[in-house]
């Protein structure tokens, strides 16, 4: 058997606006439009993956929040309906996906052989997260993938981000060792904003795109100075200047989606593929894509 | 309505968010204590004559301003995020549409930001679910549930439970009112035996248990003015302030004549839970006076950052 790899790392922001905005036929809601900038990036993301081999997706989201370790969903289908806490205007999504227990059930080995604290998800009524639902109708729309989620151990507000870096990290080393057994071809899914505050109001029409703007200037500086440092290659540096990151623009990497995926990658010296940079209801996010293999990685923006 | 024009609420409880008193209270001694005390105040509730039970919890945390649920039957099967293991909470409420619909508009006229939620499907915290599944087993009363803002602090919380009173006091209802919480909120980050379960540290039970004897003698106020300092010492900073003490103070009168009974304390996964009561009666214990502002009106943020640097 062939050895299994990461095909891809993709950076994937979950606001419920951009389904809201596709008004694809699951989501009950209806829109004008909106955030062209992010969708339109999130299109081509989404047609690059069309041309890469890969068996499934692997996605870590922090709106599935658990605080007793990492928990992996554990059965091989799940069908339902999401609905936002936040926004449920925008988004009441009808998903039936499917899950590759197998290749949970090898990360969550390999995971609790590293001392991680884990846990299988197995209860038939558990309801996948928006965060999952979202990122990956973006990314595959046609989900004829199988998925595996990871929950994010709240280790940011338990200790710190330091220590969500040294426990995201090992995470991801264990993800990646199991791939690599499994001999399968995973992108992995680091779903989730860069800066997080939002506005505590929505405009009455909330794709009104001229009421768009980022919370605040120095969010916007942060995070540019991240897709600057993610253009030039520099994930480990990344990493390191997380904290102040997180601090300074309470941002979702306070989740650990995006050093768990880099760990597992090797923390890649690479430019990334950047998408799209947009802020919605405040919040900054940008798609980007590491892709390994030098043959096909694109200077898109 | 009393004849001072006040809202009349029979009484508040305080009680735990977590979900083993509902799905496994048989685990442990701790959790049985918790579930029986959850019966004493059902029954305290079926024994009084309220119109309507009014939950505010900290596990329905939400951004655009205060969101009000107000669907007429909530029908849905809950899994929590870490207890999924527990089993499944299915559930019907029935909600106060028209308290709902009417808080909203009494949080606009005192300056706050807030909306109803109607959606079918719409998921209800795990806090709500264990609080008016064991509450309100046979939705004898209509509830009404409020989420907590993630960004809200004290003068927005303290006014959201002003719009309560004056919601209550147009309707004329008799409201039992209900703060979902965890006094210490710190949980063990891995799987326990429940018949081990402890309180997380010392320190977090010590604080318990400081915080239990102001209840125990209905000092509320003075638990609403010590909330930083709760929120500094015992809470796991995941969102800005410790809330429920602020909400259910201005909710009920922001005084300390209440009688309070704590009815049980236990572990739940290493946090604080315990299910209390306070019931407005005449007398204070209280021995502190305060200075910050007390608020009517919220008006957002004061726009410092638009005031520019300092020369």
């Amino acid at each position: 058997m062939a050895k299994g790899q990461i095909v891809a790392g993709c950076l994937a922001p979950h606001p419920p606006h951009l389904v809201y905005a596709d008004n694809p036929p699951q989501n009950e809601a209806y829109s004008e439009g909106g955030w062209e900038t992010l969708r339109w990036g999130y299109q081509r993301l989404a047609r690059k993956l069309k041309n890469i081999d890969y068996d499934a997706i692997v996605i870590f989201t922090p709106h599935w929040q658990t605080y007793i370790g990492t928990h992996f969903l554990g059965l091989p289908e799940f069908k339902s309906k999401s609905v936002d806490p936040v926004f449920p205007n925008l988004f009441r999504y009808n998903y039936d996906l499917q899950v590759d227990v197998e290749l949970s059930e090898a990360m969550r080995d390999a995971a609790s052989q590293e001392g991680i604290i884990t846990k299988m998800m197995t209860n038939p009524d558990f309801r996948v997260d928006y965060g999952t639902i979202t990122s990956c109708h973006l990314l595959n729309p046609e989900w004829d993938k199988p998925i595996v989620t990871i929950s994010s151990n709240r280790n940011t507000h338990y200790y710190s981000p330091e220590v969500m870096i040294e426990q995201a990290t090992a995470l991801g080393r264990a993800c990646a060792k199991a791939i690599e057994e499994s001999g399968k071809r995973v992108v992995l899914v680091a779903s989730h904003s860069l800066s997080h505050r939002h506005f505590v109001e929505e405009a009455p029409l909330p794709e009104d795109m001229s009421k768009e703007h980022i919370y605040n200037h120095s969010q916007y500086v942060w995070d540019m100075k991240i897709v600057e440092m993610m253009r030039d290659g520099k994930s480990r540096e990344v990493i390191d200047i997380m904290p102040e990151f997180t601090e300074q623009t309470i941002a979702e990497t306070e989740g650990g989606g995006l050093i768990w995926m880099l760990g597992a990658m090797g923390f890649p010296d690479f430019p990334a593929e950047i998408y799209g940079y947009q802020s919605v209801i405040g919040t900054g996010n940008v798609i980007a894509c590491w892709d390994p293999n030098d043959d096909t990685r694109e200077y898109v923006l | 309505m009393s004849e001072t024009n006040e809202p009349e609420i029979l009484f508040g409880i305080y009680c735990p968010p977590h979900p083993q008193p509902l799905l496994s209270p048989e685990a442990s001694e701790g959790y049985s204590n918790l579930r029986a005390a959850y019966d004493e105040c059902r029954k305290r509730i079926e024994e009084s004559d309220a119109d309507i039970i009014l939950v505010y919890s900290t596990t329905w945390p939400s951004i655009i301003g205060h969101q009000i649920q107000a669907l007429e039957k909530a029908i849905w099967t809950h899994v929590d995020d870490d207890f999924h293991y527990l089993g499944s909470m299915p559930y019907e409420f029935h909600m106060d549409t028209e308290f709902a619909h009417s808080m909203k508009e009494n949080c606009e006229k005192r300056g706050l930001e807030a909306r109803t939620v109607e959606y079918e499907g719409f998921p209800i915290d795990t806090g709500s679910v264990v609080a008016l599944q064991l509450l309100n087993p046979d939705n004898r009363i209509p509830s009404c549930i409020l989420s907590s803002n993630m960004y809200a602090n004290r003068s927005e919380t303290i006014v959201l439970g002003k719009a309560v009173r004056d919601t209550l006091a147009q309707q004329n209802k008799k409201a039992v009112v209900v703060v979902v919480s965890s006094l210490s909120n710190r949980m063990f980050t891995e799987h326990i035996d429940p018949k081990e379960d402890r309180i997380h540290s010392q320190k977090d039970d010590d604080w318990n248990r400081k915080i239990l004897e102001f209840f125990d003698d209905g000092r509320l106020e003075d638990l609403s003015q010590l909330s930083r300092d709760i929120h500094g010492q015992i809470r796991v900073q995941k969102v800005v302030a410790y809330k429920p003490a602020w909400w259910l103070a201005a909710t009920m009168g922001q005084h300390n004549n209440y009688d309070g009974e704590v009815l049980a304390y236990e572990a739940l996964h290493g946090s604080g839970g315990a299910v209390i009561t306070l019931t407005p009666s005449t007398g204070s214990v209280g021995d502190k006076e305060f200075d910050e502002d007390d608020v009517e009106f919220y008006r957002g943020d004061r726009n410092v950052l638009d005031k520019g640097m300092l020369e």
